[in-house]
């Protein structure tokens, strides 16, 4: 009987606890909703403005941004109770093009839940990067729309992870232009350069994600384009103002695994 | 009576031979048997699982290989640079030749065996076939022209709706098809009736002259490390001396940033050498003579030069006059005349 009294009274505390207009649900992988991951691509303090935005680095050196395309694949979230949720994979690459403010948000279906951290991948896996040609569609078609731009390198195999493009009034390039193609998925045939980066956000500061039936919940992360260049290495458009797939595209790449940071969360 | 039947049975076999002959050239024209394995050819390394080869897939693929809608400017087909003729190889250019006169820095390599290879192009930075023709097609100084482009001027085409549906069972006009399709033309570009080929499987009683037999026992002493048989190349990538060219070309290096890769490429195959002059990554040999005296006598220490060209001290391979002589005789018996030659191959 006291035991009953108690399991009652319990379970009245627990109620009590609990927000009545939004219970936490049950994780149940059947049970999806809608969640977008935005990217908001800034620089320092300020909106990136393709063109014509004047910044600075931490060198002093002054530059313009003309093109910003970057991958994001691998989600995964985190459940306030531990619980891990992994975007099943052909729905989970993403091309953020900042001339395309609708490609800045990622759209995902996930189990109703409450997320407390998010996981993604700055580019494309190796796996995914050997795939048979027919598995590479959508934004890993070599043929898509940002073939224009080329996100993919015909001639030694793989994906450009991030491209960054621009002018510096100090670039050492014939130009001024600075360019800034950072790829490589390890090597197929032969060990190469690995630039795949994972990153790993707490949500739990700046906002979990609540994610409910017929509504969207969405992430929107900071994505801070000075951190490509100052970071554990600050980057000089004088000495290199044109990184591609040589050695000093790790430097790029450990500076801009920083780059993102959570804002806040519209639930 | 009887003899009246067997009169009358003369006439219809009279007839039926009188008209057959297109029957019987449609007739092999559509025994078409797919990829086939040469008896004296190891497994191909090819994944044909995800792209078995048809008949449809095959001519489709060859009408792409000799579309010049690949190019730009619609002047320069894949065939254009490979060649049947020259072992489907761009016969006396030392480096490709693209539009608008453009060159580029490597030798057009042949379009043969490739179902056997492991990487693709002098430096190997391609790794699937399916992935290969969009490094020409892309390339600045070939054919200048995006995939996205040639997939609408395709898609423009009643000829390649009807390809392609064909091919695939719908008109749909994609990446995966377009390459998938090019690879099984290129996967049946198959040499291998050569006369050693003839020698090795025992076939029409084929045998090596006393020269070619020398020549043979010659390969196998100084050559055969690298261009391993019965393909010829051990796919390895290696410097073999030939000094650095004036563009300073660092070959595998490009691909995997290794220091111990630089002025590597990739051992060539030794087939149909008659036809496809010149020679080297970037065809500055003319002649084999030439290669040959670049191996006996002006091998050069340049970095990751090749331990097999450096023994006992020594740069290059020993090789007398005569010794050449037999090698030139052995090479000889590589050149496949069929493969030149067979018109399934050809623009039709």
């Amino acid at each position: 009987m006291k035991r009953i009294l108690s399991i009652i009274s319990l379970s009245i505390l627990l109620t009590a606890c609990s927000k009545n207009d939004d219970p936490k649900p049950d994780f149940n992988e059947s049970e999806k909703a809608g969640l977008s991951i935005q990217f908001d691509n800034i620089v320092g303090n300020k909106k990136l403005i393709l063109n014509n935005g004047n910044y600075t680095n931490a060198l002093g050196q002054q530059f313009n941004v003309s093109m910003l395309q970057y991958f994001i694949s691998n989600i995964k979230l985190k459940t306030t109770e531990g619980q891990e949720y992994i975007v099943p994979q052909d729905d989970s690459y993403f091309l953020i093009n900042q001339a395309d403010a609708a490609s800045q948000f990622a759209k995902v279906q996930v189990p109703v839940a409450d997320y407390q951290s998010l996981t993604f991948t700055i580019g494309v896996d190796s796996l995914r990067s050997t795939m048979d040609v027919s598995k590479r569609t959508g934004v890993l078609d070599p043929a898509g729309d940002h073939s224009t731009s080329g996100m993919y390198w015909s001639w030694n195999s793989g994906y450009i992870f991030l491209k960054l493009e621009g002018s510096a009034p100090d670039a050492g390039s014939a130009d001024q232009k600075i360019r800034y193609h950072i790829g490589g998925f390890g090597g197929y045939s032969a060990p190469g350069i690995n630039n795949i980066k994972s990153v790993t956000i707490d949500l739990r500061t700046a906002g979990i994600a609540k994610v409910r039936k017929d509504r969207n919940s969405n992430i929107h992360l900071f994505a801070d384009i000075m951190k490509v260049f100052n970071g554990p290495a600050n980057v000089s458009f004088v000495t290199n103002p044109t990184v591609m797939s040589g050695s000093y595209s790790t430097v790029v790449a450990n500076n801009y695994v920083n780059m993102f940071s959570h804002d806040h969360t519209e639930n | 009576m009887r003899a009246n039947h067997l009169y009358v049975w003369c006439v219809i076999i009279l007839f039926i031979v009188g008209c057959s002959k297109n029957e019987v050239i449609k007739e092999e024209i559509e025994s078409f048997l797919g990829f086939k394995k040469p008896g004296n050819f190891p497994e191909p390394e090819y994944n044909f699982v995800n792209n078995p080869v048809t008949k449809s897939g095959f001519e489709l693929g060859r009408a792409l290989f000799y579309e010049p809608r690949f190019s730009r400017d619609n002047s320069i087909s894949c065939g254009s640079c490979h060649i049947q003729s020259a072992a489907f190889t761009h016969h006396g250019h030392d480096v490709s030749h693209g539009i608008e006169d453009r060159l580029g820095k490597r030798n057009s390599p042949p379009i043969m065996n490739l179902a056997w290879r492991k990487t693709f192009m002098w430096d190997g930075g391609v790794f699937d076939l399916d992935l290969q023709p969009i490094a020409p097609i892309t390339a600045h100084e070939e054919m200048d022209e995006t995939l996205e482009r040639v997939l609408a001027k395709l898609r423009a085409m009643p000829k390649y709706t009807s390809l392609f549906n064909a091919a695939f069972g719908t008109e749909e006009i994609n990446t995966a098809r377009t390459m998938k399709a090019m690879s099984q033309f290129m996967l049946m570009c198959i040499s291998s009736n050569s006369k050693y080929d003839k020698v090795m499987r025992g076939e029409d009683n084929q045998e090596f002259t006393t020269e070619e037999e020398q020549g043979f026992n010659l390969f196998k002493q100084h050559c055969a490390s690298c261009h391993k048989a019965p393909l010829f190349t051990d796919e390895s990538f290696r410097n073999n001396g030939i000094g650095i060219g004036s563009v300073d070309d660092l070959g595998r290096y490009e691909i995997t940033m290794n220091d111990a890769d630089k002025y590597k490429f990739k051992v060539p195959s030794l087939r149909n050498l008659k036809y496809s002059a010149p020679y080297t990554h970037d065809g500055r040999y003319l002649t084999l003579k030439g290669v040959l005296d670049h191996y006996s006598s002006e091998v050069m220490q340049t970095p990751n030069l090749d331990p097999l060209l450096q023994q006992n001290g020594k740069l290059g391979i020993p090789l007398s006059e005569a010794d050449k002589t037999y090698l030139l005789a052995f090479l000889n018996t590589l050149n496949d005349e069929t493969f030149i030659k067979e018109k399934s191959l050809s623009e039709q």
